[in-house]
């Protein structure tokens, strides 16, 4: 056990945990933010996806002690972020979700990609969120809302 | 075709007791209102059904309601059944709104708990529809009546002078309004009306019914607000990990629990011991697996412990079998006569002799898993011989009476909160994880929140058994389908079929061919399998819908059709009894073909010029009350298979409730269907093989093509929409598949890439 200091969504927090601790784990049973979710534990479905000084990263494969001065920022943060809300609203406005268990991870990874590219097309939005499992298979929804937040036309122009 | 699934077998239980005599619409008949003052000079209004609550020992009049109208006139409904991902939790108290004609940005949705006040309480077989339909309409126009009732007592007016809107009674003549808020109080002192005397509106002045609203915790979910199962936290909680057997159901010789329990951050572990009778190898009954549990202050340092457990296993009779071997039984079975007839129309042998052609064919599909995101988990608190429960749960009902047996306490002293599941799909249909929460619970003295790591969740499913279909057909000189012959290999011992591996008389072609036999054999086995969404008919689907489509190729017809063709004019079939005291609709033939004929021109069906290695391929499937026809475009390259696009047409009657989540349901359930084709869970030694998402491949962002959706309005009550777009989708894909190469797939899962031109 070991005392840790990591920025969550702007705040300095501290956990005094085992530095081998996922993030994820941290973030859920030691900061008490449950926003992040558990899938798989092996970084292949992209539930617990958290942003690294604005890169998606997989929660559930980052130690704690990897996180050092970094920022993180959850889905209980990225609506301070402009482009995070964007997609947010985004989300709200098509009803994208079902169980809504993946959502959050979607969203973080959505946000990545519109940060550092602001229209994207298909192929774009397929690379970025193939890491994001949705096993309601809300895709279609999924791809418009990212669309509809760049302020691009939301038809899925994949169309044959 | 109008079958009974195993899921409804599995809900029987819980149906039977409301709807002793008939169907869906029986409720009604049944429902009768209470009413009473609530705090703060509110209304209050439930209704029940007398014969559970009697049933029950529950008093007649239930302190729960459906509907609370505060003074403000802020509405408040109950959802009453648990939120999976089919948007229930909007759907039911839509039924409600629209009848009490209040404005929906006014109504707030409450989630219920589990209650016998509410009726059942489950979400699966696409049956909240059917079965709420009528009754919560009703619930809503009875609110409207009594709230019109006080307002017309207070104006000394006729009742029918006035009329509401969004929540105010208005008197026509003299133009007085007073709110519903403000008439509360008042008509919570009104008798209730009986409920099947109130007119209900008319769809054309719906307001609220046939709107796309979305999803009422739609903000929670994209702010990562606590909601689902294993975000519960209660006061004094701990966290457990369980480790059982990788074959399923053995017992414990010996474990390293005393090594264990030295590890730092570990509170205690301890042998949970098997229930005698475990359940197995029924998915639904499932209790306790014997096993370890390892209870810590957080989830990761019980997880951590755990790898360092060493159990040995007892030999277990179950470690003889494998996805191998059962596929070596099916072979050597299809040999012999079926040992159960399922159906027998005509005479299948003198029909094919005088068949012009015949078509042989074996089909397979593997055991599939549910891989919910949310793994497997629940929250209990044991104290004092009662015990609290926060579940994600499809059926709360059976949970709380196998943690009552299990526990040996009164199912009145199990308390069950529904909590939103991460995806249920069928698996939370099964109650395992709850009854196991509450023995470590009990067992730790504590609050305890037990959540699974992938690879229990995948290796202690209630898989989707395999199954194998030898089948032989024949043709006459027109290309006309004269017999029909399906020997099912599948699951099960003496006359037990497994859970979700059966058939019914009436699978399609059933009915439509003189000369038909469907017959089982059964292949013993020890793993669990169980309801996966659209059970038996998705995997029933593939092998009926691609070898139809392998007749129309034979008989030199456009696959559409074929089909069209055996269905043959637009009739309504009898009605297959009622099963498991539920009435089934009859199966109408112009509601198939009218899916067909919408799929057909909707995709450009036989319209349009492919181009060299794309194909289209076609299915229909009716299932859970649905009739859906699909339509799948692939393009074969050097690389291998491309999906195109999928078109889904259905008919599940005269009304969409909600359109938003409509949509979204059959794009999912397409997709998913899609999903299905590249999955397999195979088993080793009495044990599956696979163990995480990197070994079972779910359908990911860039492998899902885009889908379009319509729906067909007809004159039946409407129906769910859970689960009846998935089955046709699988077979539509294969044959699009064989459309685009001339290679027919009769095997599940397929590669993509094995199916190639140049």
């Amino acid at each position: 056990m070991a005392a840790f200091t990591i920025t969550v969504n702007g705040e300095k927090r501290t956990v005094d945990v085992d530095g081998e601790m996922p993030l994820l784990w941290v973030l859920r049973d030691e900061l008490d933010l449950k926003g992040t979710k558990f899938g798989c534990g092996i970084a292949q479905c992209g539930a617990c996806t958290v942003h690294i000084n604005g890169t998606p990263v997989r929660s559930c494969v980052t130690p704690i002690a990897a996180v050092g001065e970094a920022e993180v920022t959850t889905i209980e943060g990225i609506g301070a972020d402009p482009v995070g809300k964007k997609v947010q609203e985004a989300w709200l406005e098509l009803d994208v979700p079902q169980c809504g268990y993946c959502q959050a991870g979607q969203i973080m990874s959505a946000t990545a990609l519109l940060s550092k590219n602001a229209q994207p097309n298909d192929k774009d939005i397929d690379n970025a969120m193939s890491g994001n499992i949705c096993r309601c298979a809300t895709y279609t929804r999924i791809r418009a809302a990212i669309k509809q937040a760049a302020g691009l036309p939301t038809a899925d122009s994949r169309e044959v | 075709m109008a079958r009974t699934s195993t899921l409804e077998q599995a809900t029987a239980t819980t149906a039977v007791q409301a709807m002793p005599e008939s169907g869906p619409a029986a409720i009604s008949r049944r429902t009768f209102l209470t009413v009473s003052a609530a705090a703060g000079g509110g209304l209050l209004l439930g209704f029940t059904l007398p014969q559970l609550a009697k049933a029950n020992g529950a008093a007649a009049a239930p302190l729960n309601a459906f509907v609370r109208i505060a003074r403000d006139g802020i509405v408040t409904i109950i959802a009453k059944s648990p939120e999976v991902g089919q948007g229930v939790k909007n759907m039911l108290p839509m039924l409600i709104a629209e009848e009490l004609d209040v404005a929906w940005k006014n109504v707030r949705i409450e989630q219920a708990k589990l209650d016998p006040v509410y009726g059942p309480q489950f979400a699966g077989g696409s049956f909240s529809t059917p079965m709420h339909w009528d009754s919560l309409r009703r619930v809503g126009a009875a609110g409207r009546h009594m709230l019109v009732t006080a307002a017309a007592q207070t104006w000394g007016v006729p009742a029918e002078e006035c009329e509401t809107s969004e929540g105010v009674v208005r008197h026509k003549g003299s133009g007085k309004t007073l709110t519903y808020g403000e008439l509360a109080a008042k008509a919570a002192r009104l008798k209730a009306p009986d409920p099947n005397s109130l007119k209900l509106k008319d769809p054309k002045d719906y307001k609220i019914i046939g709107q796309p609203l979305p999803g009422v915790d739609n903000p929670l979910i994209v702010e990562g607000k606590p909601l689902f199962g294993i975000d519960v936290k209660v006061p004094g909680m701990r966290h457990a990990v369980f480790q059982k057997s990788p074959v399923v159901g053995s017992r414990i010789v010996s474990a390293n629990i005393d090594e264990i329990k030295a590890l730092p951050g570990v509170r205690n572990a301890f042998i949970v011991r098997g229930a005698d009778d475990n359940g197995l190898p029924d998915g639904m009954s499932v209790t306790v697996l014997e096993g370890v549990a390892i209870v810590a202050d957080s989830w990761w340092v019980a997880e951590r412990a755990r790898q360092k457990l060493k159990i040995e296993w007892a030999e277990n009779p179950i470690a003889t079998q494998s996805s191998k071997s059962f596929a070596e039984q099916a072979e050597r079975l299809s040999k012999e006569a079926p040992t159960k007839v399922v159906r027998k129309d005509g005479d299948v042998d003198a029909a094919l002799g005088r068949a012009a052609k015949t078509v042989e064919a074996a089909y397979a599909y593997p055991f599939l898993s549910h891989a919910t995101l949310e793994p497997q988990n629940c929250t209990a608190h044991y104290k004092n011989g009662k015990v609290e429960i926060w579940a994600p749960t499809q059926m709360p009902d059976r949970g709380r009476a196998l943690v009552a047996s299990t526990l040996g306490i009164k199912p009145e002293d199990v308390t069950i909160h529904l909590i939103r599941c991460g995806g249920g799909f069928g698996r939370r249909l099964a109650n395992d994880y709850m009854v196991e929460a509450a023995v470590i619970s009990k067992m730790q003295g504590e609050p305890v929140k037990l959540v699974w790591n992938r690879t229990d969740d995948m290796r202690h499913d209630m898989y989707r058994p395999a199954g194998f279909h030898y089948f032989k057909a024949g043709l006459d000189a027109d290309g006309k389908l004269i017999a029909f012959r399906d020997h099912f290999v599948t699951f099960g011992e003496g006359d037990k079929v497994a859970s979700s591996a059966e058939i019914t008389e009436n699978e399609f072609p059933a009915r439509f061919v003189d000369n038909l036999e469907i017959g089982m054999s059964l292949i013993p086995l020890g793993i669990p399998t169980g309801p996966l969404r659209a059970p038996g008919s998705n995997g029933l689907a593939f092998a009926f819908g691609s070898f139809m489509d392998e007749l129309a190729h034979a008989a030199g017809k456009d696959p559409l059709e074929f089909l069209l063709e055996v269905f043959g004019e637009p009739r309504v079939l009898e009605a297959p009894p009622p099963a498991f005291g539920m009435r089934m609709p009859p199966f109408d033939v112009g509601r198939a073909r009218g899916v067909l004929e919408l799929v057909r021109e909707k995709s450009g069906w036989g319209q349009r010029q492919l181009p060299k290695g794309t194909g289209m391929g076609v299915a229909f499937y009716y299932s859970h009350m649905g009739y859906f026809a699909e339509v799948v475009q692939v393009t074969a390259g050097p690389q291998g298979i491309k999906l195109d696009k999928i078109w889904v047409a259905g008919d599940v009657g005269s009304q969409i409730i909600n359109p938003s989540m409509a949509k979204n349901q059959c794009e999912g359930a397409a997709l998913d269907g899609i999903g299905e084709c590249f999955q397999e869970i195979t088993i080793e030694g009495g044990s599956v093989v696979q163990s995480n998402l990197h070994e079972y491949p779910l359908l990911r962002m860039n492998q899902a093509p885009p889908v379009e959706v319509h729906f067909r309005l007809s004159d039946a009550p409407p129906t769910g929409l859970g689960e009846p777009a998935l089955p046709p989708a699988i077979p539509a894909l294969c044959n699009a598949i064989f459309a685009a190469t001339g290679q027919r797939v009769r095997k599940l899962p397929i590669k993509l890439t094995d199916f190639r031109i140049t």
